[in-house]
């Protein structure tokens, strides 16, 4: 469907691609852990392929399927000047569950991986708030792990104070702009 | 169950263990639902250190020791505006807003966990209470993506049914999405208008499905039964009520000094920020991004009905307005088209290990029996692979991830809901904003959290 | 903890136990019951919800306010968002682990009496989400005095509850609240000793 994006990413990285496939009419292209971060940036930036929007980050957990590696993160890619998608897939092992973080090719993979992260424990490196943000921060495992059992819940004690979303070097400036008072 | 004393102060509150409920089978590893960590028994004790009991003097919901000249307002999950469970904890400056954090997860009901446990025709109910105001755009979407994965197309007529109702389900959710933001900015009586729109819409659905919400109407190879023989004229008399419905909230509030002043040039955003951030749908298309699916990737033939894409130019609260105010109105126009053009026909793909066989067929014919009871037993058996399926919902790019391992439930399912993308830059557009805008933003970003926390 | 009791066991306990504490007056001449009576009526007949909305039920429940179904005939009209000027809390659709702490503050802010209906088959006992963050019913954190069955209710339903709940309020029963109250008293009475006034 979209091959000339398959070829795009195989010339520009090579032996990074692993695999390409088509069905359903979706391409998908799995490509290595550490380039993934690359790869993402290219497709965002590249004059060929433009894809300016990252609708979907989320991941599968093959345990079931006998998968190796375990996980496989996935984005969905979509470029509204050409009008095609791709499917950028990841294996992620379970022994090192890391991945770079895309937040600063788009802005809107911040959420989603925060929810990767809370569903599967795939850690974003480079994220601003690796937390959890769908279960509520007692909350213990993953879920969406194939391991996890359906109706295992957690007490919640107390709500978050959410405080440490805030850096110190955030509050110096927010503390900076009342005493200029800018918001006036 | 034991239930606190509250009569009691707190101080001498006696802390006791709750006794896990009793589930109706045994948990499957064993222990009790609850991990309880090992705690002392009275409050005295347990200072400083977390408890189970909900003290309010150690909730840190309002409270926060470096912040000494901002008000830390706590505009908590359960608040009167009338939009779903999500919390907003704002840094104040007087007015104005210094810092905002939102946090999500108020209905996170582990949609996704639930479908792997389901077959994939049992997964539609839970389809429906994703974005529950438009609960049949959320069946249609899901449907398509099965559809995709087996690689078969559903009868025309089907196709039209969808289309007819899909687009009442997002008049529905507009008439919602604007009636409440009215009311959150005071104007009650256009609520009133709009549930009325709503409330003529429910009786179809309920007659066409029997619920007036959640119609879990949509099937996997078609839908779940033919509508009934009167479905043509309260379809068209309801073509000629809403309309009036939407005149009237317009007459009223569209050149409103009031509101024009509480929107106009409320969070605008550009196209490439909104972009950026993963915006889809009418708050895309409100900041100047002609992007509708329906347009640009047609399905159903709606690139054959005449209708139009409503675009905003600055991306403000009042342009989202607007366009939700448009697209009810090419929305009637699409129903109007597919119900002029309905062919008869069936339903359901022709395809006995999809779609139920006919009862008579099941009565008399062993191959429709067989059929019958491996539908029953092991449901519809989905060939391995992954899709990514899209449509257009009320509230922009309704996506479902499915992969299949070739058996009768999913694997995995991941729904890609357009409000949490839209939800997420809530926190850096608020800054410098003041509180009062808070509820005319949240109210026009149409922020259903049944799909944003799924 | 004693479990769930039958309505006949709590009608026997009921006449063995003091009348509750917010019931007017100590002297049970036919003053004080007419009053009694005449307070329940207007107890009965003046409910303001607080409508703690969370999903799908909120919205059936926003159709009963609508002109269409009126809730405010029956006198639960004035929907009040702030627990402390409210008695009735209608909990309308799913609540999760994360949202239970936030239930309960709201509900030790109402000011007694107060009733709690717990609307839809989530908030009633989790609904279909046998789920790792859904809280199988409110009745862990706060105790119900009706429970709505439906996903969601029809209005005529929950107009149904509001009825029964007028109905139970009429009677003089004491709400759920005030049967744990009670059953705490009766069963540890040391702890429970009041302030002397």
């Amino acid at each position: 469907m979209a091959q000339f994006v398959a070829d795009n990413l195989a010339v520009r990285f090579g032996e990074g691609v692993q695999r390409v496939s088509d069905d359903f009419g979706d391409l998908t292209v799995w490509v290595d852990r550490s380039i993934v971060h690359d790869v993402l940036a290219h497709c965002k930036r590249d004059p060929e392929l433009r894809f300016d929007f990252c609708m979907d980050v989320t991941a599968v957990d093959y345990l079931g399927l006998g998968g190796n590696p375990r996980f496989a993160v996935v984005y969905h890619l979509y470029s509204l000047s050409t009008g095609k998608r791709v499917r950028i897939k990841s294996g992620v092992p379970e022994s090192d569950p890391v991945v770079a973080s895309a937040t600063d090719v788009w802005k809107s993979t911040d959420w989603f991986e925060r929810e990767v992260y809370d569903m599967f424990g795939i850690r974003f490196e480079g994220h601003p708030n690796m937390k959890r943000i769908l279960c509520h921060q007692d909350f213990v495992g993953h879920a969406l792990r194939k391991d996890y059992p359906a109706d295992l819940r957690w007490k919640n004690p107390r709500p978050d104070d959410l405080v440490d979303e805030i850096s110190p070097q955030e509050m110096e400036r927010m503390q900076a702009r009342v005493r200029k008072g800018l918001s006036d | 169950m034991v239930f606190k004393d509250a009569a009691l102060s707190p101080q001498e509150m006696p802390v006791t263990t709750p006794v896990p409920r009793q589930h109706g089978r045994p948990h499957p590893t064993g222990t009790a639902p609850y991990a309880e960590p090992a705690l002392p028994k009275t409050i005295a004790a347990r200072r400083g250190v977390t408890i189970e009991r909900f003290l309010i003097e150690d909730i840190a919901l309002t409270e926060d020791p470096l912040s000494e000249n901002m008000v830390v307002l706590n505009i908590g999950p359960n608040h009167p505006s009338m939009h779903g469970a999500f919390r907003i904890k704002c840094w104040l400056d007087g007015e104005t807003i210094v810092k905002a954090i939102p946090e999500i997860g108020y209905l996170h009901r582990c949609f996704e966990k639930m479908s792997e446990l389901h077959p994939w025709q049992e997964v539609v109910p839970y389809t429906d209470r994703l974005n529950y105001m438009s609960p049949f755009l959320n069946n249609v979407g899901y449907c398509m993506a099965v559809e995709k994965l087996l690689g078969i197309e559903i009868p025309k007529r089907a196709q039209r049914i969808r289309v007819i109702l899909g687009e009442l389900s997002r008049v529905m959710d507009h008439l919602v999405c604007v009636g409440t933001n009215l009311v959150d900015l005071g104007a009650l009586t256009n609520f009133w208008y709009a549930f009325r729109g709503r409330e003529e819409i429910y009786s179809i659905l309920e007659h066409v499905s029997g619920a007036r919400m959640m119609v879990a109407y949509g099937r996997v190879g078609g839908l779940m039964r033919d509508v009934h023989p009167g479905f043509e004229d309260e379809v068209r008399a309801v073509l000629k009520s809403i309309p009036g419905y939407i005149d009237d909230v317009d007459r009223l509030i569209t050149n409103n000094r009031i509101f024009i002043d509480r929107t106009r040039g409320i969070q605008p955003l550009s196209a490439t920020e909104a972009i950026d951030w993963g915006w889809t749908g009418p708050c895309l298309r409100a900041c100047g991004v002609p992007y509708d699916i329906r347009k640009a990737h047609p399905y159903y033939d709606y690139d054959q009905f005449d209708w139009q894409v409503p675009v905003g130019t600055t991306g403000d609260v009042y342009d989202r307005y607007l366009v939700r105010m448009e697209e009810m109105r090419q929305s009637l126009r699409i129903v109007e088209q597919a119900l002029d053009d309905l062919p008869d026909g069936p339903v359901n793909v022709d395809d006995w290990s999809i779609s139920p066989p006919p009862k008579d067929a099941v009565y008399n014919t062993i191959e429709g029996m067989v059929a019958h009871f491996k539908l029953v037993f092991e449901g519809v058996q989905v060939p391995p692979g992954e899709v990514y399926s899209y449509t257009e919902a009320g509230n922009g790019e309704l996506g479902f991830y499915l992969v299949s391992d070739g058996g009768g439930q999913p694997y995995r399912i991941h729904c890609r809901a357009p409000c949490f993308a839209i939800y997420q830059n809530i926190g850096p557009t608020l800054e410098g904003h003041m509180i009062s805008d808070i509820v005319a933003i949240m109210g026009s970003l149409n922020i259903i959290a049944g799909e944003l926390d799924r | 903890m004693s479990p769930r009791k039958t309505a006949a066991q709590i009608a026997d306990q009921r006449r063995v136990i003091e009348p509750p504490p917010t019931q007017v007056g100590e002297a049970r001449g036919v003053f004080s019951t007419q009053l009694e009576k005449m307070v329940a009526w207007a107890r009965s007949g003046s409910l303001w919800p607080l409508p703690f909305g969370t999903a799908c039920c909120a919205i059936e429940f926003m159709s009963v306010v609508s002109s269409h179904y009126d809730l405010a005939r029956f006198g639960a009209e004035v929907v009040r968002f702030s627990p402390r000027q409210s008695d009735m809390l209608i909990v309308a659709g799913t609540v999760v682990d994360k949202q239970a702490p936030i239930l309960k503050l709201i509900y030790e802010q109402m000011c007694e009496p107060k009733w709690v209906i717990s609307m839809g088959v989530c908030a009633s006992s989790g609904g279909f989400y046998r789920a790792y963050h859904v809280m199988q019913g409110i009745d862990e954190v706060v105790p119900v005095d009706v429970y709505v069955p439906g996903c969601p209710p029809t209005p005529e339903g929950l107009i149904y509850a509001i009825l029964k709940l007028q109905e139970k309020i009429e009677r003089g029963e004491p709400s759920r609240y005030q049967e744990i109250l009670l059953e705490h008293r009766a069963a540890e009475p040391e702890r429970h000793v009041l302030a002397e006034t």
